[in-house]
């Protein structure tokens, strides 16, 4: 046995539970007479639900494979060797449940290992080795077709991505060192580190091409032949592939400190990836790709036994699944149909919630107010973002014709609810308000209608508490911008009951929420931890430490943004509404910033100004640094953020305690969707484990070890 | 308003290789409607000067329209196929003329003045849809003796041919049928087959089967080069004990799809697309159903008549064998010899194979490369038997022809 193999026999018995993909050799004659061929199809049996990966027993068999067509080469009874995949799946990389059970750093060296020994021998064939991308391709699966002498890609293809920087690792079979070597640093920069960092955003086949990364496009109706046919023609030297010089020299260190920027952009050197990544794609400049191999190996070792990978693995896993499956939701069977819907209030909150139930429920949608007036410019408002759609190609004109004819205002509730299975308000955030809104509705509407409310911190118990029927009210609350941010808290009050909620999470599902279900608590999940947090930052400014300082002590954890300009998004005004809910509810730990207060009496939409002179970076705006009465007690950066950080600890296990939701999973995913907290912290409970927080302050970790972490 | 008829001619043909149908077949786990819409995508590419918003139809035939041959196969093979989506087709069935018949119907629409280009040909997967799938027969067929019970096994009618034309032996049929398969190996050997061959991908998972993965599949698979008479002597006849046709003196089943460009011959020459058959005439003919290898004879008769030919005018014959002996019923009727070098030059379905409603293209795609290298000739047709006593004959014209130099 040789080494590879036996160090793949090694890795295999780790991970018993693989999905063990087969790699599948079958000669044909090319066509035009240009010999024989083998044709590898990797296939792990299972239809495009099920996407081919690589685990060590997967590798084994491709190690396998290329064994038997090595000796074929050799012998001359072979011209060329091609890989493909089974029917719309190339093969979309390591399998990331072997990885996760990874314990020992030589463990985790051994599976970089095993797919760079595998996949290096297909540049070593005697003869040439072609790659059709027929489908899905990423990761891994882009990495073996890297190492192939030509490349072909399909029209058709959907997904290619290097997608391991998003998730906390670098493409390290191959992918670092091969590529840059391949299209040059600046594209190599776009796809590992810029797509990656930008929410894992997948090429095309057609950009494939274009990127350089595949010598050929076909469509995807015949994509297999044509890929075939050309590479008859390239064999026989009927078709020259050539490929543009690559720019070695400064364009090359340029596109790495663009790489550099991107990072600091979006995680601020708070995650290791893709700066392991960039010094590999810098050093690939030399075009030494044992070198690469190398360094490629010991990062991914490196990744692989850190915190930040096992948190990404934690995060993407929670958005992809749990996200889908939401935790103590009830059956969907008890879900009724909803074939309208009634919006309360017309304000730019309302009629963004219309627009949305429009365009996913398809459905009509009416909007009611208090004036005519309001009632048309939602309705108005509406239309003018159908027309944006349509003047995109987002939708054609007959589908703009449809939802517009489906949203309707009216100022009589009893005219536009008499059949409406699903109402949802946005008006004023006043607890008497919202009970008069829901007393008008209730006596309109058909007794099965669902009353939710878009409220952000008031109870839903309360809301519902004067209603014939309180069983039938939700709480929905959406995040801003609503278009954009997944996540939906669904608030179970005390007497709503299971159909209630289960048509709410059903409506959740088509508007492609992230639905997380919410006990009825003071600000819910996302605004009663970022509440914490911001107050905490408050607090210490405060007590004495300077806006630059406090800003800066939470900037190692990579947020998308620090926590006044973060402020400054939802509005000072509204912020201190929120801790003010809050500091009534818990007035030990929420407390009311008397400097916010005097900034929002004052006007001030932020702490900061932004000019051209300053590269519109903020800057403290010196009004608010006359207004700021501070007291004398300057913490240090570390000590904000521990300060910071314990509360946040806290804050989360008194949540978990209350039941406000059903484990800190639920906690991480709100913070992910609902907050754009970043993978890489796992959303915040893994961070809190791994940095000690949670057991110096709670006494035991949120999580038990391997959850989001290296298994013990 | 006047109307002139106009000439319609056969652009350019192309097929898939044809399989043998069953779970070892090399199509078995491809789809009948992929098979037709990448021989589309071929004659596309081998016509650039088509533009395929000038396609006024795509007409397909299959014998079976269920499932990945239903759905009226001509639509959806055309929009699979990357046709815009103004470009309109349909189906048709005429079972084993499937094919034929949608370039005949097509024709008749070009010569009348409602099309100028469209895209007609046929697909059988005989593996995935085998013969008889889903049929329900009127009994009134049997309790009023309206057929005879053996009208729908076509191994019978042929048998029953054999009682018509007694001096057709068994014998006779073996030979040729060894003949067929010694002109397909020639052809394939001089090249004359692949360069109407689609190279059709194929996936498998059957170990059984042989190499598991994809394959790529460029010739036909039911070719017996090297039949023997001997080999076929000790065949079984399926269909009547001492009977007298085999597996060996027929054509098999199988997969496999066909398609071609027609167009009227203005609009081919102003586009600068290849003239490959001007067509002559067209004509079908009904006989007793339980005889239906008959049917070329009559259809051939009216055909002729039609064109104001006479037989010694065609020099050039693709006759469809579904069986050996309705080729040589045929060849007897009008005199000429079993093994006349006019008949079926490179061979035919004994050999190739017979996937039902997509063979009448085979035949005009070969009968069109024997024009092209025989300028002496002027008229050739394509005929063939088709299922509940029916023949199906096409005239077509040389415009090679280079006269009487």
């Amino acid at each position: 046995m040789s080494n590879t193999a036996e160090l793949l026999k090694g890795a295999a018995e780790l991970f018993p539970d693989e999905v063990v993909t087969s790699a599948h050799v079958r000669h044909l004659d090319l066509p035009y007479g240009a010999g024989r061929f083998a044709l590898v199809t990797l296939d792990n049996g299972f239809d495009h639900t099920k996407p081919t990966t690589f685990g060590p027993a997967s590798l084994a068999n491709l190690n396998a494979a290329i064994d038997q067509v090595e000796a074929e080469a050799a012998a001359g009874e072979i011209v060329g060797v091609g890989i493909t995949g089974k029917p719309f799946i190339f093969a979309v990389g390591a399998d990331l449940k072997g990885v996760e059970l990874l314990k020992e750093h030589k463990d985790a060296l051994a599976i970089g290992k095993g797919g760079h020994e595998v996949f290096k021998r297909l540049a070593g064939l005697a003869v040439p080795t072609f790659a059709y991308y027929n489908g899905a391709a990423m990761g891994g699966g882009v990495e073996v077709g890297l190492h192939c002498t030509y490349r072909t890609v399909s029209k058709a293809l959907p997904a290619f991505s290097l997608p391991e920087v998003f998730l906390g690792l670098v493409p390290g079979w191959g992918g670092c060192t091969i590529l840059p070597n391949l299209i040059g640093a600046d594209k190599a920069v776009s796809v590992i580190i810029e797509n990656s960092l930008n929410q894992n955003k997948q090429l095309k086949g057609q950009q494939v091409f274009d990127l350089g990364i595949a010598d050929a496009l076909f469509e995807g109706a015949d994509f297999l032949e044509q890929s075939l046919i050309w590479t008859a023609n390239v064999l026989k030297g009927d078709i020259a592939v050539e490929r543009p010089a690559i720019d070695r020299g400064e364009a090359w260190d340029q596109a790495v400190a663009r790489g550099r920027a991107a990072a600091d952009g979006k995680v601020h050197g708070a995650a290791p990836a893709a700066y392991r990544a960039l010094d590999i794609i810098a050093a690939a400049k030399n075009g030494d790709l044992q070198q690469g191999y190398d360094a490629e190996d010991l990062a991914l070792a490196d990744l692989i036994m850190g915190g930040e990978l096992r948190s990404g693995i934690y995060a993407f896993n929670l958005v992809q699944k749990r996200g889908k499956r939401p935790a103590g939701a009830p059956d969907k069977s008890l879900a009724r149909p909803v074939t309208k819907v009634g919006v309360v209030g017309a304000g730019l909150m309302a009629s963004q919630l219309a627009l949305l139930f429009l365009r996913r429920l398809e459905v009509p949608v009416v909007l009611t107010d208090i004036d005519q007036e309001r009632v048309d410019k939602g309705v108005g408002y509406v239309h003018a973002e159908i027309d944006k759609l349509l003047g995109k190609g987002r939708i054609n004109q007959d589908k703009a014709n449809r939802l517009k004819a489906l949203v309707s205002g009216v100022l009589d509730k009893a005219e536009g609810f008499a059949d409406a299975d699903f109402i949802i308000e946005a008006v004023f955030e006043e607890i008497g308000v919202k009970q008069q809104v829901f007393a008008e509705v209730e006596a309109v509407a058909p007794a099965h209608a669902i009353l939710a409310t878009n409220t952000s911190s008031l109870s839903v118990t309360e809301m519902a508490s004067k209603l014939k029927n309180p069983e039938r009210v939700v709480g929905f609350h959406f995040f801003n911008p609503v278009a954009i941010l997944p996540l939906l808290e669904i608030v179970r009050g005390e007497q709503t009951d299971d159909a209630s909620l289960a048509t709410a999470f059903a409506v959740a599902k088509k508007l492609k929420k992230t639905a997380v279900l919410v006990k009825d608590a003071p600000a819910f999940v996302v605004n009663r931890i970022l509440t914490r947090f911001m107050g905490e930052i408050q607090n210490v400014i405060d007590e004495g430490t300077s806006v630059e300082v406090a800003e800066k002590a939470v900037e190692p954890l990579g947020l998308p943004m620090s926590p006044l300009v973060l402020l400054e998004l939802v509005g000072p005004a509204i912020g201190l509404h929120v801790s003010e809910t809050l500091n009534r509810a818990f007035p030990d730990r929420f407390t009311v910033s008397p400097n916010l207060a005097a900034v929002v009496k004052a006007g001030k939409r932020g702490f900061y100004v932004y000019s051209a002179e300053n590269g519109f970076k903020p800057v403290l705006d010196p009004e608010v640094a006359a207004l700021l009465k501070q007291g004398d007690v300057v913490l240090t950066e570390e000590q904000v953020r521990a300060r910071v950080l314990d509360a946040v600890a806290q804050e989360i296990g008194l949540m978990l305690d209350e039941g406000v939701v059903a484990e800190a999973q639920d906690i991480d995913l709100c913070l992910i969707t609902g907050a754009g907290w970043p993978f890489h912290l796992g959303g915040i409970t893994p961070y809190l484990d791994r940095e000690g927080v949670s057991q110096r302050v709670n006494g035991k970790p949120f999580l038990e070890p391997g959850v989001a972490s290296v298994p013990a | 308003m006047p109307r002139t008829v106009r000439d319609v001619v056969f652009v350019d043909g192309v097929r898939t290789p044809f399989g043998k149908a069953g779970p070892k077949g090399i199509y078995h786990e491809t789809r009948a409607d992929d098979l037709v819409v990448k021989a589309i995508r071929e004659l596309l590419r081998r016509n650039p000067g088509l533009d395929p918003k000038k396609i006024d139809e795509v007409a397909i035939a299959a014998t079976t329209q269920i499932g990945d041959q239903g759905l009226t196969l001509g639509r959806t093979a055309g929009i699979l196929a990357g046709l815009p989506q103004s470009v309109p087709g349909y189906s048709i069935d005429r079972m084993c003329a499937g094919a034929l018949t949608a370039v005949t119907t097509a024709a008749g629409s070009i010569a009348f003045g409602a099309y100028d280009a469209v895209i007609a040909g046929g697909v059988e997967h005989m593996g995935r849809h085998p013969m008889g799938e889903g049929v329900d027969p009127n009994p009134r067929f049997v309790s009023e003796k309206l057929v005879d019970e053996s009208a729908l096994f076509m191994g019978m009618t042929a048998e029953n041919l054999h009682d018509r034309y007694p001096t057709i032996t068994k014998q006779r049929a073996d030979e040729y049928a060894v003949r067929s398969q010694e002109k397909a190996a020639k052809a394939y050997a001089d090249g004359k087959i692949q360069q109407d061959l689609v190279p059709i991908s194929v996936r498998r998972t059957n170990a059984e089967a042989g190499e598991t993965g994809w394959g790529l599949v460029t010739a036909d698979e039911p070719m017996r080069p090297g039949t023997t008479l001997e080999s076929l002597a000790g065949l079984k006849t399926p269909f009547r004990v001492h009977g007298r046709v085999t597996a060996g003196n027929a054509a098999g089943l199988n997969d496999g799809a066909t398609a071609s460009i027609l167009a009227s011959e203005d609009f081919a020459r102003e586009h600068d697309l290849p003239v490959k058959m001007r067509l002559v005439s067209y004509a079908f003919a009904g006989v007793e159903p339980e005889v239906m290898g008959y049917g070329p004879i009559p259809a051939t008769e009216k055909a002729l008549a039609q064109a104001g030919l006479t037989i010694e005018d065609i020099n050039l014959f693709e006759i469809n064998e579904a069986f050996a002996v309705q080729v040589l019923a045929f060849l007897e009727h009008y005199g000429i010899a079993d093994d006349d070098a006019r008949v079926n030059q490179y061979g035919g379905a004994i050999a190739y194979g017979h996937p039902l409603a997509s063979s009448g293209v085979r035949l005009m795609t070969q009968l069109a490369r024997q024009f092209e290298e025989q300028p002496h000739v002027r008229y050739g047709l394509t005929t063939m038997c088709v299922g509940f006593g029916m023949g199906a004959t096409v005239i077509w014209e040389n415009p090679h022809f280079e006269g009487d130099k």
